[in-house]
């Protein structure tokens, strides 16, 4: 329990410097919105009311802390661009994004684990060399690439779903989550390889480790013996680097969300940037820290919390 | 064991060989020129047209060869600003030690938990987006921790070896030690961590431009080309899947050098 206090105090720090970080680089770049509203026909009293309007005349530690409250009570300002609240225009995109890493993150789970374990019974023999080619040519492949080869052949050649109509969540949802799929699989292949591979290897590890000899020469057969007893010491790190990827799908799905057209968080944080449009700019990006952060955390709780060993370590 | 080994450090050089020398010819010539729209528009790969023709009737694989040349110009500068000053971080934090480490590997833990592409458009969103030079910019930074770790790992483990002992004994200067006696021990561990820094740069660029804040025309590289393509899909398809595996192939033969030097790194120690 102290490892978790102590991890959780860890976490509520460096949300704080994360989003102090992101405020003052964005604050320092915006410039004067007040004038970019208004355009260059601004009379000095009309820039200096909208600044009062803004709360842009007060000063900067004040204008943070104001700013970190209202994030926290759903209020982040306005949208300098669209003149309308970020948190109305960004919270349908909040949805779609996580529903698009769920289902991502349910197929990585799902496929990579048995594939994992199906694959690391096996000796590593001839095809060793064959094996790890394959690896280098999964991770070589981006996300968009798999994206953009998934529309062309389930879009547009087979017509499956129609690329670029996004259908509306509120009115059509299992619509919309079957387009959301081939998104999801877009993000979660090149995960599926990493995953399986890290766990026929952790797999492979453990199973030149003495107690698997004990185990085996006492009459147990491999497969017992895997499931038994290799599964429980070769998974901790595995749950910990599923909880990684959780940070990282969101990354990924900022870039797979603009092939598919999908109207999401990271579609439109770069569409905000083209535009400039820093208010949602920086409230998007310390949306995304967090959830990185958040995750991180998670993983060291999970992995401490699933492996004794750590336990022991972590509480001194 | 050996054989595999060696192969995959064989056959990743070959690849990597044989598509370098194509981009050096692509600089100073290509079939066609590259923006010149003077072929029949969609024409499929043949003979004339290798990876065929675009909407605009320009030849795709002189196109592809130039935007090869584009994304690893650009790759290889990131890769240059990030390892200059991560392996100077590195070398300087691993060798001394001390507060300035401790508070530098915090700084650098924090910012390796965040995913590259992010940080990236952070960066990139203070620079300003669609300058080349600015993604160089913004890449080159976000690369920078990743470098000092490995780095720094290196060349502590190195700090304490006798014959750094014995050349401090003899009093040769600090700078020499680091630069003479340290550097060339840690070759052995950086260049694999080059080929990983290399692909991570051409990815990222390309996600970038992709995402139309990176390059921009008139210059292209392969990301924005399978931007550009991804229009094109129901007419030629062709486009997409050759710039596209350009991407894989190059990043596919870097990765098989890196694999192959880190399994004979593994197969000296």
């Amino acid at each position: 329990m102290k490892y978790a206090a102590k991890r959780v105090a860890t976490l509520l720090v460096t949300m704080i410097i994360v989003s102090l970080l992101a405020f003052l680089a964005f604050d320092l770049i915006s410039g004067d919105p007040a004038q970019m509203m208004l355009g260059t026909e601004a009379t000095e009293e009309g820039l200096a009311a909208l600044r009062a309007e803004l709360g842009l005349d007060r000063p900067l530690p004040i204008r943070y802390l104001d700013w970190l409250t209202g994030f926290f009570r759903g209020d982040l300002g306005m949208s300098y661009h669209y003149h309308e609240p970020v948190w109305t225009l960004i919270a349908p995109k909040v949805r779609v994004t996580l529903w698009l890493s769920l289902l991502a993150f349910l197929l990585i789970t799902v496929v990579s684990i048995p594939l994992g374990l199906l694959t690391a019974g096996r000796g590593e023999g001839r095809l060793a060399g064959l094996h790890t080619a394959f690896n280098q040519l999964c991770m070589a492949v981006p996300a968009f690439f798999i994206g953009i080869l998934l529309t062309w052949a389930f879009g547009v050649t087979l017509k499956w779903f129609t690329a670029g109509a996004f259908p509306d969540m509120t009115q059509d949802f299992a619509g919309s989550m079957k387009y959301l799929f081939f998104a999801a699989l877009a993000l979660s292949i090149p995960r599926i390889a990493m995953t399986a591979r890290m766990l026929r290897s952790t797999v492979a590890g453990e199973m030149e480790k003495d107690y698997v000899r004990t185990a085996i020469s006492r009459g147990n057969d491999r497969r017992g013996v895997l499931f038994r007893h290799v599964l429980k010491n070769a998974l901790p790190p595995v749950i910990a680097f599923l909880a990684q990827t959780m940070a990282e799908l969101i990354a990924s799905s900022i870039v797979v969300e603009q092939v598919f057209g999908i109207p999401g968080l990271g579609r439109f944080l770069v569409a905000c940037i083209s535009n400039r449009d820093y208010q949602v700019v920086q409230a998007i990006v310390v949306i995304l820290a967090f959830w990185v952060v958040l995750a991180g955390t998670l993983a060291d709780l999970i992995q401490q919390r699933i492996d004794p060993r750590l336990r022991l370590g972590g509480a001194s | 064991m050996k054989q595999t080994r060696n192969g995959c450090l064989t056959a990743g050089l070959i690849l990597s060989g044989l598509m370098l020398l194509c981009i050096l010819v692509g600089f100073f010539w290509t079939p066609y020129d590259p923006t010149a729209m003077e072929s029949a528009k969609f024409l499929p790969p043949s003979l004339e047209h290798w990876m065929g023709t675009d909407s605009f009737g320009r030849d795709i694989f002189s196109r592809v060869l130039k935007g090869a040349g584009t994304t690893v110009t650009i790759a290889l500068s990131i890769m240059g600003i990030a390892a200059v000053c991560g392996v100077a971080i590195g070398a300087l934090t691993g060798y001394f030690g001390g507060v300035v480490d401790e508070v530098l590997m915090r700084v650098n833990d924090a910012l390796t938990a965040f995913p590259s592409i992010l940080l990236a458009l952070v960066v990139i969103s203070i620079l300003g987006p669609g300058s080349k030079y600015n993604v160089v910019l913004a890449l080159g930074l976000v690369f920078i921790p990743g470098y000092a770790r490995v780095s720094r790992t290196a060349f502590a483990s190195l700090r304490e070896a006798n014959y750094i002992k014995s050349a401090q004994l003899m009093g040769v200067s600090k700078g020499r030690i680091l630069l003479v006696h340290l550097l060339p021990n840690t070759v052995q561990v950086l260049l694999p961590t080059l080929t990983i820094g290399f692909n991570n740069a051409v990815l990222s660029e390309a996600s970038m431009s992709y995402l139309g804040i990176g390059v921009t025309p008139p210059d292209a590289s392969l990301g924005y080309m399978l931007s550009e393509a991804q229009g094109m899909l129901g007419t030629a398809p062709w486009y997409a899947i050759c710039s596209g595996a350009t991407i894989v192939l190059l990043v596919f033969g870097v990765g098989l050098i890196g694999q192959g030097l880190q399994r004979r790194e593994k197969g000296v120690a």
